[in-house]
């Protein structure tokens, strides 16, 4: 599922999510713990900074040569058997993977989870075409019968909470008795297994995304906690492989660095449980795996990337670390952020992917607090890069009409120290006026803050500088201590 | 920093637009440090705002702006201390990326940069400050680590470790100490909602250690928190650190009155 993005109402969405009370808790649920085993997992590996440099640099690296890269990835996959496709937009990747799916005759395609597949829309699409798709990842599973988008980039049901899961299990599983017995995970688990099991056979063909492309050998690796990836695309006839520019490392020994941070940013495991090398279509002395294997490679607005100020973010390797650790996201959960990705990372490509006038909204919504730049293995500077949105918005008048003028007052009576001072003392007094200790009600913009807080009001005798005796050191004026 | 022996380093306070506004208490306490320290304290009196407010707004032409008066107002001293970790770390971090690479305001900010310390840093690390004149308020204090601070100029053991040589004050840690607050500058009037649930937390996790007062080294988040705690009627004062280690507690707590 893809919807239109409704990150334009951000702030409604907010409310809404906040309001509602089982997700408020299921999120609670489901991200406790994870910044303790993300830290657990780190701190057991002495040089994890310094690993995190080697992938920063690694990145740093490709993204420098990304042409000769791509070039050196493609010549190795049609060396092994295997189609590499360019697709510019979104609409491009989309039909060249119908295509592929009508010449291979199919009806059923199995997906391994794909954030990539989600950006592009391809469920409906192929849906609309007369291709079914099945998502075979647990989560990306629950959503699909739920019909929902993932809520966050690993965990995509992050928001879906057991009894909420063991009801779409009955409804959407109509052959199965209904008085089965579905208390305890155990058995969701087994019933989606035996599900999921029977549908790997029906598919002609398998489509997974990629964690890693790697140039020199040609392969493309993903890493699965459930073993869902390896099945959908080596039992099916046809092997797509979707997945973005960025993903490219040049060898073997790079992937490794990334995959040594991977797990251990997003789950706190030392590995995923299945760690995935596909090197092209069934080789003669191969006992199994597919007919064709085609890459799909999207641009989508990244190349445009490259050689801007958002160049860094094209190192991410969708971890989740930023939004685990993230204030907000902890806060709304993934779908108030309204498109494909939430958290921090999302907060900075989403506005390159869709635009800032659709996704300005979530780089503003930052305290700027640091802490997903702080968890990044990569060392994305993510709220310097929510800053530079802001700056776009800001030249390009889109933020709050009311916000800019009042910055520009504040910055205009900031540079004239004079006028300041009359300003301050005139609000330390006039605030007074509203209360003394705290005052309960704000007029104007600082409503928002008194609808649930009190406003501590100035202290009184006056601004620290009317204060300030410049010839008695440390002393106010008037004597007093 | 660089001083002639025998002279008093010239320190020039900034005190911050909200201290300046709000809480002047907070101004003097830093002063009373810095020359309990044995500084020569000066207040430029032409101080204003360090300009965060626009930068973070994206605003980056009035920030710089705004920078160039203040690194015009403040680069003649031996150092420049904030009571601030917030508004330390715009000037300390922000400032140098404000100009271009040769830009001659570019090389004044580095050096202002440079001279640029948040006040506990300042005093533990610069002038190795083992302990001040201070003094224990009622009760446990708690500690919240305020994010810039924290994660762009590394201050975290140096308020604890003067908080630890007053004598009789017991600090129970925060759960969460370094989550963030929800202040955010204009996040907080921004985002409302989000904001409040933030500072929510807070308060919770604070009364929860059964401590008698909050304390932190930004009046931002100290503001928000102490509001949520006053709106919600949570027993916990909340004071930033500088007047606890300056023995200034007489002054009622952010929010009460006299």
């Amino acid at each position: 599922m893809t919807h239109a993005p409704t990150t334009p109402n951000f702030r409604q969405n907010v409310r809404e999510a906040m309001a509602d009370a089982p997700l408020m808790e299921q999120m609670t649920t489901a991200l406790t713990g994870s910044m303790a085993r993300r830290a657990g997992a780190a701190g057991a590996v002495p040089e994890f900074d310094a690993l995190r440099d080697a992938g920063r640099d690694l990145k740093n690296h490709v993204l420098e040569h990304l042409d000769v890269y791509l070039e050196t990835y493609e010549q190795a996959v049609t060396d092994a058997g295997g189609h590499v496709h360019w697709a510019e937009t979104a609409e491009e990747a989309r039909a060249i993977i119908l295509d592929i799916c009508r010449k291979a005759g199919a009806k059923t395609v199995n997906k391994g989870k794909s954030m990539i597949s989600e950006e592009i829309g391809l469920n409906d699409y192929l849906e609309e075409n007369g291709v079914k798709p099945v998502e075979t990842d647990l989560g990306e599973y629950i959503i699909q019968l739920r019909k929902e988008t993932p809520s966050h980039i690993i965990a995509p049901a992050m928001h879906v909470n057991v009894p909420q899961w063991r009801e779409a299990f009955r409804k959407f599983h109509p052959h199965l008795p209904q008085d089965r017995d579905l208390e305890g995970l155990d058995k969701l688990l087994l019933e989606a297994r035996g599900e999921l099991r029977r549908k790997y056979f029906e598919a002609e063909v398998g489509i997974t995304g990629a964690n890693m492309l790697i140039a020199e050998t040609g392969q493309s690796v993903i890493v699965t906690n459930e073993g869902n990836g390896d099945l959908s695309q080596s039992l099916a006839k046809v092997h797509i492989v979707l997945a973005s520019l960025e993903k490219i490392v040049p060898t073997l020994e790079d992937a490794s660095t990334v995959l040594r941070l991977l797990a251990r940013s997003a789950t706190g495991q030392e590995m995923s449980v299945y760690t995935t090398f596909s090197s092209g279509p069934r080789r003669a002395e191969d006992p199994d795996g597919p007919e064709e294997y085609h890459v799909v490679l999207l641009d989508n607005g990244r190349s445009e990337m490259l050689g801007s100020d958002f160049q860094d973010m094209l190192r991410c390797i969708r971890c989740g670390a930023c939004m685990n650790h993230c204030p907000v996201y902890r806060a709304v959960g993934g779908h108030a952020y309204g498109w494909v990705y939430p958290g921090p990372m999302g907060a900075v490509l989403t506005p390159a992917l869709i635009g800032v006038t659709q996704g300005g909204n979530l780089p503003n919504a930052s305290t700027f607090c640091g802490r997903c730049e702080e968890v990044c293995p990569m060392r994305i500077p993510l709220p310097k890069m929510m800053r530079h949105w802001r700056e776009r918005e800001f030249e390009r008048k889109l933020s709050p009409k009311g916000m800019r003028r009042g910055m520009g007052a504040w910055a205009w009576a900031a540079r004239r120290p004079g006028l300041y001072r009359i300003g301050a003392s005139l609000a330390a007094r006039a605030l007074r006026l509203l209360g003394a200790g705290s005052i309960r009600r704000l007029p104007l913009a600082g409503r928002a803050w008194t609808q649930t807080r009190d406003f501590p009001a100035p202290q009184k005798g006056g601004t620290f500088l009317a204060q300030w005796n410049p010839d008695a050191e440390g002393r106010r004026k008037g004597g007093a201590a | 920093m660089t001083v002639s022996e025998g002279e008093k380093p010239r320190v020039a306070l900034l005190a911050t637009c909200l201290v300046d506004l709000f809480r002047p208490s907070v101004g003097f306490a830093a002063a009373k440090l810095l020359a309990d320290a044995g500084c020569d304290v000066r207040v430029p009196p032409n101080q204003t705002c360090c300009g965060q407010p626009a930068w973070n707004a994206g605003d980056s032409r009035g920030a710089r702006r705004l920078a160039r008066r203040v690194i015009e107002e403040f680069e003649g001293f031996d150092a420049v201390v904030l009571p601030s970790g917030s508004c330390a770390a715009t000037m300390i971090k922000d400032y140098p990326q404000m100009f271009r690479a040769g830009d001659r305001w570019r090389a004044r900010a580095e050096a202002l940069a440079a001279r640029t310390f948040e006040i506990t840093q300042f005093l533990r690390d610069v002038l190795n400050v083992a302990a001040t004149d201070g003094r224990a308020p009622e009760g446990p204090v708690t500690y919240h680590d305020s994010c810039s601070g924290l994660r762009s100029l590394g201050i975290k053991a140096q308020p604890r470790a003067l908080l630890g040589a007053i004598e009789g004050l017991e600090l129970r840690e925060l759960p969460e100490a370094e989550v963030c607050c929800g202040f955010g500058g204009t996040f907080c009037v921004k985002y409302p909602e989000i904001s409040d649930r933030m500072a929510g937390d807070k308060a919770r996790h604070a009364q929860e250690t059964g401590a008698g007062t909050i304390l932190a080294g930004d009046l931002g988040c100290l503001m928000n928190i102490a509001g949520k705690m006053s709106r919600e009627g949570r027993p916990v004062k909340a004071r930033h650190v500088v007047e606890v280690l300056a023995g200034m507690t007489d002054v009622p707590a952010i929010g009460e009155s006299a």
